[in-house]
């Protein structure tokens, strides 16, 4: 990896925007503006972001939305100016950040494609030599003299998928692509990706939301949060930082409603251990709930139940009865250990507070966490996870 | 100019023709019927109730070339303001030279002209008037209308970015800028004293000309009528609000993607 020719050198990039609400559109509103002496409200969406893409990698950008990521494609694509920095970039770019730009809704097919391609750089010419290969990887042999507008989105998207895969440049960029189509359309973009992956030649600049693409395809990434990178390098623990990013979010919305509101005992459960786990580590969890006088602490106790990927509740921990409430908050702490559950896998944590009776299996449950209020986390996987639950693989035996 | 900028402004120029007459039945036919009724009024109105030039010879084709000339400028400058804006899907999404769009709509324009000088041609010919290779002076004479346009188009479009009001303003403009050109009235109702201020104006200069290469030699002309070193004026302006608007949009365009 090292001595390698930079493709795209992005050095200490700033962006700023004019917020809409305050552009001078009219005259009236300029003059306005002018004897009023309105600041302009700017808004920052790229702060010194700097890095190097090198010839030949597969470069992932990801990031929530409104982290930057679009206005940082933007600019290394040409579209926008930077406020401040440089953006190299050295041979040729592919002008594309998203599919089907430019597409006509009056006009065929046929003519999509050729003014499709005209902007991805290619002649008439040119277009026409490719025109049948392009009909047939999308599929749409028999309706290409039909206006667009008579397409189903799914037929516009493999039209253009078809047309941009035909790009050749020394840097593609590409926003998105992965989230449209259906599943046999998902398939040949992946097919398209590995050949592009295995071309050494070719370097690449991705921008997705699938943590499973930039697992899959990138050697490097970058992860955005309010216009700077706040995580750099190994795809794999770019991907994590991701994954976990989302979970805050989660907990930090539902912050103050992690609890159930029906009931008066504040119950919640909230991560103690990282989110993003090694298999092997253990998931730790805090159960908080208070009890008043009038409820009273005596027989009530706590449990958790796990959910892992969709499965139904996998782990349960009603018959435990730990029976040590007390008037007042409560806070108990449980560990579950990840070693048996499968890699990639999502578990959720959910809890319930009873009030246990004296007959046997009557227990009253007095409140419980809804999986949407779970404690989220993720057994981070080297591949791509399959959506089992168990980790261990069993044993065959062949013959009779 | 490379092959790609040629390729896009090709399909761009052909998709705007291609949508133009969508639906119609006629289709680009009308792009012929539509000068040839607009002529066929005029011709009606101004010969037989308004009889303006009765003492220019084939006044008909005179006052047709006129306005085919003047409806260039108009859509050229028209359709190149709003060119940028209508182009704004394009624009936020691709690194294509920005100039490129406002240049279709001129072409898209300059293909109507061409279209509309061909039913010129057949009236004149109708009319009598004698075909002559006086005719070729016809091109320099387009070539600066295209000019005159484009340098506006470039201003107007950039402009329009940041203020709608542009377009209103530029309407007004060309309305009373279609009377303060010799178009529908012979220059000769006009007292020659006044003839200098007429061709300050280049579309007055242009029209005057190209009726004068194409038609009839009896008319005032800038070269009839000014004889100081003012008779450069028409071609400073054409030739300043060029450079004025390809520098406005130049300095602008990097910043259309997110102003539109």
């Amino acid at each position: 990896m090292t001595n390698k020719e930079v493709a795209v050198a992005v050095r200490n990039i700033h962006k700023e925007f004019v917020l809409p609400q305050n552009k001078n559109t009219t005259f009236k509103q300029t003059v306005v503006n002018i004897v009023k002496k309105n600041n302009k409200v700017t808004q920052k969406t790229l702060d010194g972001v700097s890095f190097d893409v090198n010839k030949g990698d597969f470069f992932g950008i990801v990031g929530r939305n409104g982290s930057g990521k679009s206005t940082l494609l933007k600019l290394i694509a040409g579209v926008y100016t930077p406020t401040a920095g440089s953006i190299t970039v050295n041979g040729g770019l592919t002008p594309f950040i998203e599919l089907g730009v430019g597409f006509n809704p009056e006009l065929s097919g046929r003519d999509n494609v050729y003014l499709n391609g005209a902007l991805l750089g290619f002649t008439r010419k040119q277009m026409a030599a490719m025109y049948d290969e392009i009909v047939s990887f999308a599929e749409l042999g028999p309706f290409m003299d039909q206006k667009l507008k008579n397409y189903s989105s799914g037929m516009q998207v493999r039209l253009a998928f078809s047309i941009a895969i035909r790009a050749k440049a020394d840097v593609l960029i590409l926003d998105e692509v992965l989230a449209v189509g259906d599943e046999a359309f998902q398939r040949k973009c992946n097919d398209y990706f590995s050949k592009i992956h295995d071309d050494k030649d070719q370097t690449v600049i991705l921008v997705t939301h699938s943590m499973e693409a930039v697992k899959q395809y990138c050697n490097k990434a970058i992860m955005l949060k309010d216009g700077k990178i706040i995580a750099h390098g190994d795809p794999m623990d770019v991907a994590n930082e991701y994954t976990l990013s989302n979970f805050d979010v989660v907990s930090t919305d539902d912050a103050d409603d992690n609890s159930d509101k029906v009931n008066n005992y504040t119950l919640s459960v909230k991560p103690v251990s990282s989110q993003v786990l090694k298999s092997g580590d253990d998931i730790t969890v805090e159960i908080q709930y208070e009890l008043d006088k009038e409820a009273g602490a005596e027989d009530v106790f706590s449990s958790v139940a796990l959910y892992i990927n969709n499965a139904p509740i996998v782990f349960d921990t009603t018959r435990d009865k730990n029976m040590v409430s007390k008037i007042g908050i409560n806070k108990i702490r449980y560990s579950y250990p990840t070693g048996d559950i499968s890699e990639g896998a999502e578990v959720r944590v959910v809890a319930e507070l009873w009030r246990k009776s004296r007959q046997r299996h009557n227990d009253t449950e007095l409140a419980f966490i809804d999986m949407k209020n779970a404690a989220t986390f993720k057994i981070i996987s080297p591949k791509r996870p399959n959506g089992d639950v168990l980790r261990k693989r069993g044993a065959w035996t062949y013959g009779d | 100019m490379t092959t790609k900028n040629r390729a896009i402004l090709r399909e761009m120029v052909s998709t705007d023709f291609k949508v133009r007459y969508q639906g119609s039945i006629l289709g680009y036919m009308w792009s012929l019927l539509k000068p040839l009724f607009l002529f066929a009024i005029l011709y009606i109105v101004f010969t037989y109730i308004i009889p303006l030039g009765k003492a220019v010879p084939h006044y008909s084709v005179y006052l047709l070339l006129g306005i085919v000339l003047w409806n260039f400028f108009t859509e050229a400058t028209m359709q190149g303001a709003g060119s940028v804006v209508a182009r704004g899907d394009l624009i936020r999404k691709v690194s294509i030279p920005r100039y490129l769009v406002v240049i279709a709509s001129t072409l898209s324009a300059l293909i109507n002209l061409g279209l509309s000088l061909v039913v010129v041609i057949i009236f004149a010919l109708f009319n009598g008037v004698m075909p002559s290779l006086s005719w070729l002076l016809l091109i320099p004479i387009i070539a600066e209308v295209i000019v005159l346009s484009l340098g506006i188009s470039f201003l107007l479009s950039a402009l329009y970015v940041k203020f709608r009001d542009i377009t209103y303003i530029w309407e007004i403009f060309l309305q009373a800028g279609f009377y303060a050109t010799p178009i529908i009235y012979p220059l000769a109702q006009v007292p020659n004293h006044l003839h200098k201020w007429f061709f300050i104006n280049p579309m007055a200069q242009l029209i005057q000309d190209a009726r004068y290469v194409m038609v009839t030699h009896a008319q005032a002309t800038l070269w009839s009528s000014v004889h100081s070193i003012f008779i450069i004026t028409p071609f400073v302006i054409v030739v300043g609000l060029l450079a004025v608007g390809a520098w406005y949009f130049k300095t602008h365009s990097a910043y259309f993607a997110e102003d539109i």
